[in-house]
């Protein structure tokens, strides 16, 4: 209860820190999901309508690598982008930037694997229209896509929330760094380690109404198209 | 097919299970062997302290001959010194070793802790970039060598997490005189743990201050130095403090004052002025004057 009293005052003061957090949260997510999309829903699309050789062996691996330890992922970002490594010369190391790569890695697998399974349960009639229609390729699978959107939808979502909940892998690679790469998820992990556990909860409960916002608008835009 | 791999698969796990089993019977026996049937009613002590004292081994390197001779398990919970004394609050710890003087004298006047008792100390340490750009080796104590710091506009890695370690800089930097990490960005907030902060340290040829043990652990990993010890306001004292059964229920008092007498007596003083040296050469921690 003290939390939740905690967490209005919090925003209703209009703390100059906590506002500039939102932001780079903000921004953070809103980049890792619109690159994971663009490159998951076409690779998904295409996973989803076509039958090649290694498709049982890719699908398993794509699978394999939804269920990536966050962990993991910030390890392998870091050790690509740490000083001596390959991409040390970018100086990206601790950057909102080099955030977003961890995240794109950690989330495409997610958008591949979501979206081709919707594709593959809702494409047939779809490509039979489109092969009727003698339709390109391309735009057969650009119709998969936009034909299966209110559940691709969905995906575009899961992909964001997992990018706006997710510690372990912008921890490694961003640093938690005050004013620069610190988030929603890392500022809450500060709060713990320090004791202010109800603190803490108090900005879980911000980001899980910011969470709310985003969905509730993203709905509402969908369903305007709609009609 | 799918039949006999599925219950190859079950009788895969039955058998883990029961080998776990097993083994558990058995360390309990080899205990019991060693204890000679002493093994205390209450036999778990939860002790929460700082990252220090664990992560650079101390305490890995003391319980187990403390659990041997006693029959208790302590059940270790580290992290920064903040959040070990809240844990205590909450009541889930029977004792603290933390090193934040302020903070454990509020924990006692809120009525949560027993009495501090100050056992050991170190120094804290100034590490930074090889070619040492701010030029602080020669400083005599950690505030020139930070205002040396700040000058130069050399980067410094602060832990910013409420730690012992985070408030003796604060100490240093002076009352209100600490850098403000919105507007002075050579100064970097980290809110993270020490290991973290060196590494990022190294990472950003930044300058870093941090408890001797940690930074000795991690050396060879990193691209920095040890450039100033020893100044009077880099002393680091740890502290037992025992919790107050009379204000936090379900505490293990009798566990807690076991280990208090432990670490406190003859056999744990030598092993903490020992250690250390087979790795390093130098001892970690020298103990205070009784």
């Amino acid at each position: 209860m003290d939390s939740i009293r905690q967490a209005f005052e919090l925003l209703f003061s209009f703390d100059k820190e906590l506002w500039q957090i939102i932001g780079v949260t903000m921004r953070m997510s809103f980049f890792s999901t619109t690159i994971s999309c663009l490159i998951g829903l076409p690779l998904g699309a295409l996973l989803g309508t076509k039958q090649f050789k290694a498709k049982s062996f890719i699908k398993k691996t794509v699978h394999t690598l939804m269920g990536l330890p966050p962990v993991v992922a910030g390890l392998l970002v870091y050790t690509l982008f740490t000083h001596y490594g390959p991409f040390g010369k970018l100086n990206l190391l601790f950057t909102v930037e080099v955030m977003v790569i961890a995240q794109v890695v950690l989330i495409t697998p997610i958008v591949i694997g979501l979206s081709s399974s919707f594709i593959e349960g809702s494409s047939k009639p779809v490509i039979e229209t489109a092969r009727g229609l003698r339709l390109s390729k391309s735009k057969t699978l650009f119709l998969c896509i936009s034909e299966g959107r209110t559940s691709l939808f969905s995906v575009v979502l899961s992909a964001f929330g997992r990018s706006i909940a997710e510690v372990g892998a912008v921890s490694i690679v961003g640093g938690n760094i005050q004013w620069k790469t610190r988030v929603m998820t890392t500022a809450i992990m500060l709060e713990t380690n320090k004791g202010k556990f109800s603190f803490a909860l108090a900005l879980g409960i911000i980001l899980l109404l910011i969470a709310f916002i985003v969905n509730a608008l993203a709905s509402f835009i969908v369903k305007d198209k709609k009609a | 097919m799918k039949k006999v791999l599925a219950i190859l698969l079950v009788a895969v796990m039955l058998f883990s299970f029961a080998a776990c089993g097993s083994n558990k019977n058995e360390t309990t026996a080899a205990s019991g062997e060693t204890t000679a049937a002493t093994t205390p009613e209450n036999a778990v002590i939860r002790l929460s302290t700082t990252t220090s004292v664990n992560d650079s081994g101390l305490l890995p390197y003391l319980l187990p001959t403390f659990e041997k001779e006693t029959g208790y398990k302590v059940e270790v919970q580290s992290a920064g010194t903040g959040a070990a004394i809240q844990k205590a609050e909450d009541g889930n710890a029977d004792l603290i070793l933390v090193h934040a003087k302020q903070s454990e004298e509020e924990f006692i006047e809120k009525g949560f802790g027993v009495e501090r008792l100050p056992f050991m100390y170190n120094y804290f340490v100034i590490v930074g970039p090889k070619n040492d750009p701010a030029g602080i080796k020669d400083c005599k104590d950690a505030a020139s060598a930070f205002a040396k710091i700040q000058a130069s506009g050399s980067s410094f890695v602060s832990r910013g997490d409420d730690s012992g370690t985070h408030k003796a800089e604060l100490k240093i930097w002076g009352e209100g005189k600490a850098p403000d990490a919105s507007k002075d960005k050579w100064y970097v907030s980290a809110g993270k743990g020490m290991g973290d902060c060196l590494n990022m340290a190294s990472e950003m040829n930044a300058y870093c201050l941090t408890d001797k043990a940690t930074f000795l652990s991690m050396q060879k990993d990193l691209n920095l130095d040890l450039l100033l010890e020893k100044g009077e306001d880099m002393k680091n004292t740890y502290s037992l403090i025992a919790v107050n059964p009379e204000k936090v229920d379900g505490v293990n008092t009798e566990g807690a004052k076991a280990l208090i007498d432990w670490m406190l007596g003859d056999e744990a003083s030598k092993l903490i002025a020992d250690y250390g040296q087979e790795e390093y050469g130098v001892s970690l921690f020298t103990l205070l004057e009784k």
